[in-house]
């Protein structure tokens, strides 16, 4: 059953329109990213999502209590520089009518809460926001690029909260313009450009639109003109003695099939990967 | 449940018993937090009275024109009381508000059940708080130390305490609403501070000024605040006047406020 729809989401400022067209609807229990560059209609999409924004057009149905029932990150929201940690989370949970446990959610995001805000890292602060966003037993969470700006290693800890809020039964909507969070973590991906969304699948079926293309990479002696007649094969590039092959699921065996073992040094295959199937749908 | 958002529907904005008194807490926590913010208004107002008070020899001597009070009695701790009232008001409370705006606080709060009027309201009634507390410990200790009586009429010095904070804490939610930064609402604070004190008689009592700059004054709100609390100090009764001057400013800016203020 769907908890949140969207349909046909329309929103302008002034006369700069954010969100064209936007429809997605998302499950219960899933995590669903909606993905895009830098002024696609991604944050304008979720805050009408949350009730910050009022839509110029189109529906948005969510079967939860909005202030209740959705909890929020903000792309930018920072607390006061010497409100700490406890009190942040405490101050919020009076907020609800059924909070969560604080101090678990202390523990499972790993903060001190004797901590004032202003001495918290860049990724001590999302995991404050991403606990803010929980402490009130939410059916949603909406979290909008938490990861940006964070070391890899912050980053990699965040999405490990992220995975075990799923299992807390938390529907996330997740907003992202990072490809390899988004392939690691959602269920499903909306693909936004332009205010419009171009594609809605798994991660999975994104990567395999691209038409699961492979590449490899290696040194040969022998002359390789004879593979671009090979139907499994896509292109050939020779440059400085490296050859790039692009093909089909097949092509790696069509390759050693047609060139003696002991010619080919340093071979390397390539999956195309979630930014592949990125560029390729928003045409870059 | 199934909530239209293109309705714009709010529901259960109810204010709830634990979100006042959590807000309260934090919010005075983060207060007493700032030593730069208790020095202003508690503080200096005090320590004014006082070392003004035993320094300046005039202020001592007992003024015919007064009945025989001093200035000490009744100047001086009128113009203290408006200096701790006018820093909550055109200083703490529009910064903080301004601050929480521009850091996406307020924002970050419409998403959950609190409903934005409880967070003005603590916010409002901390620094009311701040300037009656002071206000008391100036009557107090000016009484202990320098024998100043305290006010023969209570209950009118009460009401023209409250209509005077009325009055300014609306100009500084006016001040809150208008200034798109937090930097901004500073300088837009002070800007209305010092000419506020000046015509509340902070430099020159309003007894000495000369007769156009003491009309202009009497109808600037914190002019009418000062005239009049001198005054119930002095006499026991006040002025329709200063009365009338400080409820027109009042409705006028916070109708004004309500109008411009913004969350985000």
């Amino acid at each position: 059953m769907a908890i949140i729809t969207v349909q046909n989401l329309r929103k302008q400022y002034g006369a700069k329109v954010a969100v064209k067209d936007v429809s997605f609807s998302v499950e219960e229990g899933e995590i669903y990213g909606i993905v895009g560059r830098n002024g696609a209609g991604k944050t304008t999409t979720v805050e009408c999502v949350a009730g910050l924004r009022k839509p110029d057009g189109g529906a948005i149905h969510v079967a939860a209590d909005l202030k209740q029932q959705v909890g929020v990150q903000l792309q930018e929201s920072i607390m006061p520089d010497k409100l700490r940690v406890g009190e942040a989370l405490d101050l919020y949970a009076s907020f609800y009518a059924n909070p969560a446990s604080v101090t678990e959610l202390l523990d499972e995001v790993g903060l001190d809460p004797k901590v004032g805000f202003a001495k918290l890292s860049g990724g001590q602060r999302q995991r404050l926001s991403i606990a803010l966003a929980l402490v009130g037993n939410p059916k949603i969470a909406i979290l909008d690029e938490l990861t940006t700006g964070l070391d890899p290693q912050a980053r990699r800890e965040t999405w490990e909260l992220i995975s075990r809020i799923r299992e807390r039964g938390v529907t996330v909507l997740l907003v992202s313009h990072f490809m390899e969070e988004v392939e690691r973590l959602c269920d499903r991906v909306a693909v936004i450009a332009d205010g419009t969304v171009l594609a809605v699948d798994t991660p999975a079926g994104l990567i395999s639109r691209t038409g699961g293309v492979q590449r490899i990479t290696f040194r040969t002696t022998a002359p390789v003109e004879s593979l671009k007649s090979l139907p499994e094969v896509h292109s050939v590039t020779v440059e400085a003695g490296h050859v790039t092959v692009t093909g089909d699921q097949n092509v790696l065996r069509a390759i050693v099939t047609a060139l003696p073992d002991s010619a080919i040094s340093n071979l390397k295959t390539e999956t195309s990967s979630m930014d592949d199937a990125f560029l390729a749908l928003t045409g870059e | 449940m199934t909530i239209p958002t293109t309705e714009g529907a709010l529901p259960d904005m109810a204010i709830t018993a634990p979100q006042v008194r959590r807000l309260t807490s934090v919010e005075t926590k983060l207060y007493l937090r700032e030593p730069a913010v208790i020095f202003f208004a508690v503080g200096l107002p005090i320590a004014l009275t006082l070392i003004l008070g035993g320094t300046i020899p005039d202020f001592m001597d007992p003024d015919p024109a007064l009945g025989g009070l001093r200035p000490i009695d009744t100047h001086l701790p009128g113009v203290m009381i408006i200096l701790s009232v006018l820093t909550c008001a055109f200083s703490l409370l529009p910064t903080v508000l301004v601050t929480y705006r521009e850091r996406g606080i307020l924002k970050r709060m419409s998403t959950t059940p609190v409903s934005p009027a409880t967070v003005l309201g603590v916010q409002l009634v901390l620094n009311v708080a701040m300037a009656v507390l002071t206000t008391v410990l100036i009557l107090v200790l000016a009484n202990l130390v320098y024998d100043v009586p305290f006010p023969k009429a209570p209950l009118t010095f009460a009401g023209v305490l409250l209509l005077g904070m009325v009055s300014s804490f609306a100009i500084g939610l006016l001040l809150a609403g208008l200034a798109p930064t937090s930097r901004i609402v500073q300088g837009l604070g002070m800007a209305v501070f010092f000419p506020s004190l000046f015509f509340a008689g902070m430099w020159v009592p309003h007894a000495l000024m000369p007769g156009v700059l003491r009309t202009i004054s009497e109808f600037t709100p914190s002019g009418a605040f000062g005239a009049a609390l001198v005054e119930v100090l002095s006499t026991g009764s006040t002025e329709w006047l200063h009365i009338v001057v400080m409820a027109a400013w009042g409705v006028v800016a916070a109708i004004v406020a309500v109008r411009f203020f913004r969350w985000s």
